[in-house]
């Protein structure tokens, strides 16, 4: 054999760090090379030598005693421990020391500051829910527009919902609710099953004209929510919460005829 | 007043004795102890290893606890064990920066150890039957750069990702920096146990 695993590789696959693909590369070579398969068997002998010793040292009772009591020593003597300067611990009391010793601050300085701060976590809380609500509707229309692009659009493909609702059961923890339209022009054409913002989900899969709608649902704690519309990329969205089910229509179909769809669904 | 005991440390020595804290510091050593405290043995353990003794490890070990507690407010939610472990790293190479004087004789000398190396070929059964002491001696021998690679990974277990983390270099610097310390390290091994072998002869 010319083309000897890199020794790199051959660590590497000894200490379970390859993906698959090249772990079975470097198994194929070690097949069929001796110089390698005995390189890898005295790495392994080593480390089975290595392991076979209690080679770690553990910290000393006296050594964590006194540790703590150091940790106990900083945490006390230094009140602004959060700048990182460490004060010798026999440091005389500030007050002699520090020109800011008899600077009292008043007590609305620090409403006014905890005020400041309380607004700054709120308005950082509310961008974090935002941006949140804006990775989640992105990924619903990915969603949707992969379900058109490849040829998975439904995973079980009937007009009868008595045959979608049951084909969920025992794939999800929840039971989707799944009603036929087809008498109001939305027909039900299937259902798929999905995997979006960490959890499984449900996708029903409806039909207007030649407009496919998605509708995702899975299990929620929040309290119910009304319709909320929203467009992304073209494709018109609406999500609300009811009786503890997220819900959310996504399609190409206007935006109108989607509310009205909704609304059906929601009786 | 202190206990050996962390948990009883925090309940009753700090706390009692100083009449109330303020309630974030509680927090604090609540959530330290919790993160960090696990890893205080893997702590000294890389320390012990690096300083090769005693004294240094503990010097070097409550450095880096210290700082650790200091600093814990920069710590953002990442594996515990790898940022106490950069710290610690971090302030053995402050301590080997004031060291080097008398580091620098005790290191592995490679030309030394070749000769031995081309006269023996370590077997595997010599490899996996290597006593504690000529191991220890063995990874206490080697160059620190690759000591700690080792030690992270065979003594603690880490992912290459973790080691990469806590040495603040490539995958790939550590892949070769295990693949050379190992290799260095199955010539000390066999190559001492070779000699042994020879002198019971």
């Amino acid at each position: 054999m010319t083309n000897h695993t890199e020794p790199n590789l051959v660590h590497a696959y000894i200490d379970d760090e390859l993906d698959l693909v090249r772990s079975m590369e470097v198994e194929d070579h070690l097949a069929e090379c001796a110089d390698c398969a005995g390189q890898v068997a005295s790495y392994r002998a080593l480390r089975a030598g290595i392991g076979a010793h209690a080679l770690r040292y553990s910290a000393p009772a006296q050594f964590r005693a006194s540790l703590l009591e150091e940790i106990g020593k900083e945490s006390f003597s230094e009140p602004s421990l959060e700048n990182g300067l460490k004060k010798k611990p026999d440091a005389l009391p500030r007050a002699s020391f520090s020109p800011w010793a008899n600077l009292r601050i008043p007590i609305w300085n620090w409403a006014a500051l905890a005020a400041c701060l309380a607004i700054a976590v709120g308005a950082l809380f509310f961008g974090v829910h935002q941006r949140r609500e804006h990775n989640l509707s992105q990924e619903i229309v990915a969603d949707h527009v992969r379900s058109l692009m490849a040829t998975h659009l439904t995973d079980v493909l009937t007009s009868d919902q008595h045959t979608v609702k049951p084909w969920f059961t025992g794939k999800l923890d929840f039971s989707p609710q799944v009603r036929d339209l087809s008498p109001q022009g939305y027909d039900l054409i299937g259902g798929r099953l999905d995997y979006l913002a960490g959890h499984s989900v449900a996708a029903i899969v409806y039909q207007r004209r030649k407009h496919v709608i998605n509708l995702l649902t899975w299990p929620s704690d929040d309290a119910d929510e009304q319709p909320k519309s929203s467009a992304q990329q073209g494709f018109n969205l609406i999500e609300w919460r009811q009786a503890g089910m997220y819900y959310c229509a996504v399609s190409d179909l206007n935006q109108a005829e989607l509310m009205d769809f909704v609304s059906m669904l929601r009786k | 007043m202190f206990s050996n005991s962390w948990n009883k440390f925090l309940l009753t020595g700090v706390l009692h004795s100083q009449g109330g804290f303020p309630t974030d510091e509680q927090a604090k050593l609540a959530r330290f102890d919790a993160v960090v405290m696990p890893h205080l043995d893997a702590a000294y353990n890389l320390a012990r290893w690096m300083t090769r003794n005693t004294t240094d490890a503990e010097d070097v070990a409550q450095e880096a606890m210290l700082r650790a507690f200091r600093f814990f407010n920069t710590f953002q939610g990442e594996d515990g064990r790898v940022w106490l472990l950069t710290i610690v790293r971090n302030t053995y190479l402050t301590w080997l920066r004031r060291q080097i004087p008398q580091q620098n004789a005790a290191e592995f000398d490679e030309a030394v150890h070749t000769d031995i190396e081309a006269a023996l070929t370590p077997e595997s059964e010599v490899l996996r039957r290597a006593g504690e002491q000529q191991i220890r001696k063995a990874i206490a021998q080697l160059p620190p750069e690759y000591r700690e690679v080792i030690l992270m990974r065979e003594l603690e277990q880490m992912s290459y990702k973790e080691i990469a983390a806590v040495t603040q270099s490539p995958l790939g610097t550590i892949m070769s920096r295990l693949s050379r310390g190992r290799n260095l390290l199955r010539r000390l091994v066999g190559g001492e146990c070779g000699t042994e072998v020879k002198h019971r002869d």
